[in-house]
């Protein structure tokens, strides 16, 4: 009789312990194309915590045009990490708030970029117009679906990934402007965000040619059907390395740094390698990337410091008011 | 008193009640009339709709159904339910206070105060959000000491409070209030204009205290505007896209409401369920056609017995 | 109480005043100050650059002149609508009558969405209005070759300045219907009776007696609508097409600066819009004051 009192006083126990582990909650706060990727990525990351630590973990989501996003981190958001499309959008957080330290960016290997895309583009099935490379959205009579530059993250890459082409082909700033000039005298409609382009291609008929994130592209084939479009990867093109951090100021004050940092590293295990491959993120491991080598087509890729010098300066040149964007729609 | 309220509703029945022949139009001008105004309809308000239920319902009932089931969803109607539950009241107090300033008296600057209060239609719904990100913000005039960070000139209980109004519930109550801020006012200032003062100063004369008044003659005159622009604050607090948007972080299942968790599944090519939820929205203008519809009849059923009685 | 002009035996005013201007303070004058003081903090060579470039520039001539086409096109449809439905008893009333909410009641990114789906050249309308519209081009261009017709009209209707128009046009609708709605459910039928007693044909009616009680609530119903159409973001995006300048919103606009961080840009336009819209309003209401004595007398 004492026995069993006393087993069920040990079983409470337990159970107290186990209730006692502390239900941890983060905040990720990142872009619109990711959110496939990161809520398969979440549960994984909540299975593999819960084996380390016992501790659950839920971690909410937060989606929008990266710049938004980063407005909203600094103006209160209590984001723990932030997973952006572009180092430009983490800089301010340490620029105008001082949320992370200048030398946020070598923290995590890869410059902080777990997973890279490209720019690729995307084609109605058959490939009517016959668009292989940059060159032939210049052509007349072909009408090109992009963002717009100044308000979605993606357009950016796009618009960097032709400039650089231009320039390269080319030879010279001012034939590449001109060259950029040209592609958007061809762009029929531009929407705001990444996802407003796809689907004014996909769904309005809308254009010949749809330039895009490569992981867009290969989402809009599986959800929209491989008999109705298909991708063309352009020779060259741009290193796209949407980077993560956490937000140290947030994380300190909420006391969830360690685990912040854990969610990190673990997007660089073999695991959540797997998870962004899987949802058409290029990755960083080796071996992952031998396994999913089929998927991704090789080309040329250059990076934004090697072409551009880096996000503030081909912010500065081509984004910011009066830069060679306005300059190509005002003349 | 009694006798004046019930003869008011007497008179405004008989507004109501058919229409003299001497004063109806010719039987062209209504066919014109009538035809105007069901094409106009019919191609901005009926093919919308269509659209969002066609969409909606185009993988079945089930598939719309099975739409709602999700705790993100309902985390989101719950939301928005309690936004409009804070911001329709308090503008609707509001509304009858302004209207009853600016339709009654006559002061300076009454022009100014009409013209202020019509501010928040002319107001870009982003810049609507933007404002109370820059009063509330980190970067902005209060957010430094609602404990978003570690003010100095503030003791630690400050900080440790941690008062949430931006990217939290209390942020997207007051984008909503401000948005919606004119409508109630809006709807009731030509309406009591129109009627003018006279049966007020009646009831006055007979003696009735102001209140008495205010609910026995300026209520029951003023009843249809009110509710008017009641639904109309209330559609447009539910519906509200881009100021909320600014100010609510977009949180899943925390600060999304109906439209943003709408623009999500959008985005997620989830197009079935983005537009059963938009659809859900839509019946709303129904239900308080019904809601309206019920008051009517239920009037009328009221005066009928004060008729027999 | 000095500054009421007549003594009034009505009661209330203290409190009602008082009330009104302490909530429109806080709710709207306050926070809309912030915007002000942001743009103050800017040089005035900043200012005329953020607010005066040529793209803004060409966003304006959109953004108010289709906004005026609209809230044109709501007053005169609404002015019809409202009418049918308080006049006129026929089968589905309610429904139209419910309907006319829709528009707010919608989210103004569902109704973009909606719209466009219904007019790009695969929709249901598109489909048959998208040649009509190159006919209709092609015959103003017969008519009157000097005027770039496609340029300023806009080439198709989805995706360029028609889809501006019926955005616009879509979300300032109920305000027009709303607001004359009860004033016409209010309205005497003797006084119409009396008129018409009095030898006035329906036409003189409705000119001289219906007309001017109507004309109040018809300007502020147009003014409502205009300056709500002005502002409108959400749904005009995805029908504009979005083309910097040539169907480029000045709320998008916004939106850019904003993008860059350039938060004091941004409020800079909102600022110029604020003050245009400001100063409409403010005259058609001191119209509408004035039009209300002279009336009376």
């Amino acid at each position: 009789m004492k026995l069993k009192t006393m087993a069920i006083l040990l079983a409470a126990l337990a159970g107290t312990f186990a209730a006692t582990a502390k239900p941890v909650q983060l905040l990720n706060v990142s872009y619109d194309p990711t959110r496939e990727f990161y809520v398969e990525f979440n549960a994984a990351f909540a299975k593999f915590w819960k084996a380390r630590t016992g501790d659950d973990v839920t971690v909410k989501q937060s989606h929008g045009g990266s710049g938004k996003q980063a407005r909203s981190v600094l103006d209160g958001l209590q984001a723990d990490v932030v997973t952006l499309a572009l180092s430009g959008d983490i800089d301010v957080l340490h620029d105008n708030a001082k949320l992370i330290p200048r030398d946020w960016q070598t923290r995590l290997p890869n410059n902080s970029s777990p997973y890279t895309s490209t720019i690729v583009f995307l084609v109605r099935k058959g490939n009517p117009k016959g668009i292989k490379d940059w060159d032939d959205l210049v052509r007349a009579g072909v009408s090109v679906v992009t963002p717009n530059p100044k308000t979605s993250g993606g357009a950016r890459w796009n618009y960097l990934a032709a400039w650089e082409f231009a320039r390269r082909k080319y030879g010279s700033e001012d034939k590449a402007k001109d060259f950029v000039a040209h592609i958007f005298k061809n762009v029929a409609v531009l929407d705001t965000g990444a996802r407003g382009s796809t689907t004014t291609f996909v769904q309005r008929d809308i254009g010949d040619v749809l330039i895009s994130w490569e992981n867009e592209a290969f989402l809009a084939l599986k959800e929209f059907g491989k008999d109705r479009f298909e991708i063309v990867m352009p020779p060259v093109s741009i290193l796209a390395e949407p980077p993560v951090t956490i937000v140290d100021r947030v994380v300190k004050k909420k006391g969830t740094e360690v685990v912040a940092k854990a969610y990190l590293e673990f997007l660089y295990s073999d695991t959540g390698q797997e998870i962004a491959a899987r949802n058409f993120y290029r990755p960083r491991n080796e071996a992952v990337a031998t396994k999913y080598a089929s998927t991704f087509a090789k080309v040329q890729l250059f990076t934004i410091d090697e072409a551009f010098g880096g996000w503030a300066k081909a912010h500065q040149a081509h984004f910011a008011d009066g830069g060679s964007f306005d300059q190509i729609y005002v003349k | 008193m009694a006798g004046i309220a019930s003869s008011l509703t007497e008179k405004q029945g008989s507004a109501r009640g058919g229409t003299p022949r001497v004063i109806r139009n010719p039987l062209w001008v209504r066919v014109l009339f009538m035809t105007i105004a069901f094409v106009f309809v019919a191609f901005f308000l009926v093919l919308p709709l269509s659209a969002v239920f066609g969409e909606a319902l185009r993988k079945g009932l089930r598939v719309y159904l099975a739409s709602f089931n999700d705790p993100d969803a309902l985390s989101a109607i719950k939301l928005t339910l309690l936004t409009a539950l804070c911001a329709v009241p308090a503008n609707l107090v509001f509304g009858i206070a302004a209207s009853w300033c600016i339709a009654k008296f006559d002061f300076r600057g009454k022009a100014l105060l009409t013209t202020l209060i019509d501010l928040p239609f002319a107001v870009s719904p982003v810049i609507s959000g933007l404002i109370y990100v820059l009063v509330f913000g980190l970067q902005g005039w209060l957010g430094p000491y609602l404990g978003a960070g570690d003010h100095p000139w503030f003791g630690e209980w400050f900080n440790q409070q941690d008062i949430k109004i931006i990217f939290a519930v209390p942020g997207i109550v007051l984008a909503t209030m401000f948005v919606t801020f004119p409508f109630v006012a809006r709807e009731l200032i030509p309406l009591m204009q129109a009627q003018g003062s006279d049966e007020e100063y009646a009831a006055l004369t007979l003696g009735a205290s102001g209140w008495q008044m205010f609910w026995r003659v300026t209520l029951p005159n003023i009843k249809w505007g009110l509710f008017y622009g009641v639904i109309l604050c209330n559609a447009r607090a539910m519906g509200e896209f881009g100021a909320v948007s600014v100010v609510s972080g977009h949180i899943r299942g925390e600060t999304n409401t109906m439209p943003l968790h709408i623009e999500i599944l959008y985005n997620e090519y989830n197009f079935v369920a983005a537009f059963a939820v938009s659809s859900l929205l839509a019946l709303l203008a129904l239900v308080t056609l019904v809601l309206k519809s019920l008051i009517e009849w239920q009037h009328a059923r009221t005066r009928k017995d004060a008729a027999s009685a | 109480m000095s500054v009421v002009r007549q003594r009034s035996v009505l009661p209330g005013f203290g409190l009602s005043l008082g009330f009104t201007v302490t909530y429109l303070s806080l709710i709207v004058l306050i926070p809309l100050a912030a915007a002000f003081i942001r743009t103050a903090e800017m040089s005035w060579g900043d200012f005329v650059q953020a607010v005066a470039s040529p793209r803004v520039l060409a966003s304006y001539r959109l953004s108010f002149g289709v906004s005026l086409l609209a809230a044109l096109v709501n007053a005169f449809f609404g002015f019809i609508v409202a009418w049918v439905l308080v006049r006129y008893s026929f089968p589905g009333r309610k429904i139209v009558d419910a309907l006319v909410d829709l528009p707010f009641a919608l989210p103004t990114a569902v109704a973009g969405i909606a719209l466009t789906a219904i007019y790009a050249k695969n929709g249901w309308v598109g489909q048959w209005a998208e040649p009509m519209w190159s006919g209709f081009l092609a015959w103003l261009t017969g008519v009157m070759p000097s005027v770039d017709w496609k340029k300023l009209l806009g080439a198709q209707i989805a995706f360029d300045r028609p889809g501006v128009f019926i955005a616009l046009t879509f979300i300032g609708l109920p305000f027009v219907v709303r607001t004359l709605q009860p004033v016409l459910e209010e309205l005497e039928p003797e006084l119409e009776e009396a008129a018409a007693s009095l030898g006035a044909n329906r036409w003189q009616t409705m000119t001289r007696v219906i007309f001017p009680e109507l004309l109040p609530p018809l300007i502020t119903g147009f003014a409502l609508a205009f300056a709500r159409a002005v502002g409108e973001y959400g749904s005009v995006v995805f029908i504009a097409g979005n083309r910097p300048m040539h169907s480029e919103i000045t709320p998008l606009l916004i939106i850019t600066k904003l993008e860059q961080y350039d938060v004091r840009g941004a409020t800079a336009i909102a600022v110029v819009m604020l003050v245009t819209s400001f100063i409409l309003l403010f005259l058609i209401n001191l119209l509408q004051k004035w039009s209300r004595r002279h009336h009376r007398i």
